[in-house]
């Protein structure tokens, strides 16, 4: 049933992914793009999950590396993606004229 | 499921949520930074409701995730714009290996899969790891670590799928036996075919198709942390990877459609190895009429609408903020600017946009293709800096052209166009631009931000 319900949400989610982002003006592909990846780095959730303290040896160091790489991703991401959008401004007409 | 457990996943629906509206906002650029933060709360509350889930080891978590996060920002403060492709690429290459190294782990820990899980899980270290070496291929390519050019070779589309039959084969043998010694060999072996594919199948594909590629990579990530999830039944990973799988998909859909070209011969074709010749050997009747520093000046500075149409030269000589400076001087002088940018300029999606918005450029004067091309007979003059395959003329008038049906901006149509250019060599298609030979063309020589720098020079001397 569980595996099931996953796949659910997961066609569901695919068809939302489809409707959004079919919209985005070609002028802001860039930061969609760094912004969805920054997304993709969700796997940190799963990696945090996976960091118990019953795991050793092996397993702890796998997942303290996708920790580490996912991080990376999370927060390269987002901070990458705040940068770029920062510089998306609207000039004040008259200005130069 | 305990009531914690209850209360965390509560939170990962908020922050699906977040995540969603996030991307909404992220459709108009007066809303996009707020997207941007919202989708980042999203990702925030659900960090901080994962750990405070029982039985972590908080002192691996908090290592990881300093270390992470001090790479993460340093990479993103310290990039150029310029290099913007690339380390988008990097960044989607981590994500994609820590994909990988979570399935890894989940399966080290509990051999004992399932049938059903454990393909889930071989097909999450696949897509994981063509995502990992795929991306890096693509960052070599894209900071010219490595050759732009696509390298094909005899037999390659063979040896692909010699490597692909041999991810299932394997895959298959690893869902019969996951919990045995041969179970756990098979599985290095799909993560090691995986990491070679990454490579053999980004390798043919050369650097102006690297929008195409990047999207495609930028959707697999998602899809390795969507089936991540599904192996550790975590519903947040499938909705935000299941998003970002769609939108990677649209990107490169949009892209393949903006050259023309199916995404299975952007893929295989090695497009751009061979130069293609014009049959019939005509080649473009006309002259070269070269222009001076002075010469384009007057044109300019006689012209009642201009519009510039940047390419990949324009972030290779890091010229944007010349060019936004004479497009002010232009403004100053009663001329109405634009900056027509088509959807595969540059090295990914969007790359001309955020060049020009880091120079100052207000984000109303960037018009898109099928905006510009049905007025074009009533812009003056057209100034084509660094582009050339999204101008040549090919694609609407000859049939033979590799490039033909493929939307271009259509500069031939205004009334001047003046071409700012290194020398005459083609383009990465390697396909002659008739363009250049145009009544209406003046070829101006010379490296890019130099030669925007000479014209403001000239504006300021004349003014």
């Amino acid at each position: 049933m569980t595996a099931v319900y996953l796949l659910f949400i997961f066609v569901l989610a695919i068809f939302l992914g489809f409707e959004l982002i079919s919209k985005v003006p070609s002028t802001l592909h860039t930061p969609l793009m760094s912004a969805s990846n920054a997304i993709s780095g969700i796997t940190l959730i799963g990696a945090l999950a996976a960091t118990q303290t019953s795991h050793h040896g092996f397993t702890a160091l796998l997942g303290t590396l996708a920790v580490v790489l996912a991080t990376i991703n999370v927060v390269g991401g987002y901070a990458v993606t705040d940068r770029m959008l920062h510089m998306f401004k609207k000039k004040d007409k008259g200005g130069a004229q | 499921m305990s009531l914690g457990q209850v209360g965390i996943n509560f939170v990962y629906v908020i922050s699906a949520g977040l995540f969603v509206f996030g991307l909404k906002l992220l459709g108009s650029p007066a809303t996009a930074r707020r997207g941007n933060l919202l989708s980042a709360a999203g990702m925030l509350i659900a960090i901080v409701a994962t750990l405070l889930a029982q039985g972590l080891d908080y002192r691996w978590i908090v290592i990881g995730m300093l270390v992470g996060g001090v790479l993460g920002l340093a990479g993103a403060y310290f990039v150029k714009m310029t290099a913007m492709p690339e380390m988008v690429a990097l960044f989607n290459g981590f994500g994609g290996l820590a994909s990988l190294l979570l399935a890894w782990s989940e399966y080290h820990q509990n051999p004992a899969m399932a049938p059903a899980l454990a393909l889930v899980a071989a097909l999450s270290v696949f897509i994981g790891g063509v995502t990992f070496t795929g991306s890096m291929v693509a960052f070599g390519k894209l900071a010219g670590k490595i050759p732009q050019q696509a390298v094909v070779f005899k037999g390659q589309h063979l040896i692909n799928g010699g490597i692909l039959l041999a991810a299932v084969g394997s895959g298959l043998l690893f869902c019969l036996t996951p919990a045995s010694a041969i179970g756990y060999l098979v599985f290095v072996l799909v993560i090691l075919v995986a990491l070679g594919f990454g490579v053999t199948s980004t390798i043919p594909i050369g650097g102006a198709d690297m929008p195409v590629v990047i999207s495609l990579l930028n959707s697999y990530s998602g899809l390795a942390a969507c089936a991540a999830g599904f192996v550790i039944s975590n519903n947040i990973l499938i909705v935000a990877g299941a998003l970002v799988g769609a939108s990677g998909i649209i990107l490169t859909q949009i892209m393949c459609k903006a050259m023309n070209r199916s995404l299975a011969n952007v893929l295989f074709s090695g497009f751009g190895t061979t130069t293609a010749k014009t049959d019939g050997g005509e080649g473009p009747a006309g002259e070269i009429k070269p222009a001076s520093a002075e010469d384009v000046y007057y044109i300019l500075e006689a012209a009642d609408s201009v519009a510039f149409v940047p390419g990949y030269g324009l972030a290779v000589a890091q010229a944007q903020h010349v060019v936004k400076e004479l497009g002010d001087l232009l403004e100053a002088n009663g001329t109405e600017v634009v900056y027509a940018i088509h959807p595969v300029a540059g090295r990914m999606p969007g790359h001309m946009n955020v060049l020009l918005a880091e120079a100052n450029v207000s984000y109303d004067q960037l018009v898109e293709m099928d905006d510009i091309n049905p007025r074009m007979e009533t812009i003056d003059v057209c100034v084509v800096i660094g582009a050339n395959d999204v101008v040549n003329p090919a694609a609407v008038f000859e049939e033979t052209s590799p490039i033909y049906g493929m939307p271009i901006i259509e500069t031939f149509r205004a009334k001047t166009v003046i071409v700012l250019k290194r020398s005459m060599n083609p383009g990465f298609a390697g396909i002659e631009n008739a363009l250049f030979y145009r009544e209406n063309t003046r070829m101006y020589f010379g490296d890019a931000k130099a030669s925007v720098q000479a014209l403001v020079a000239e504006f300021k001397g004349g003014n």
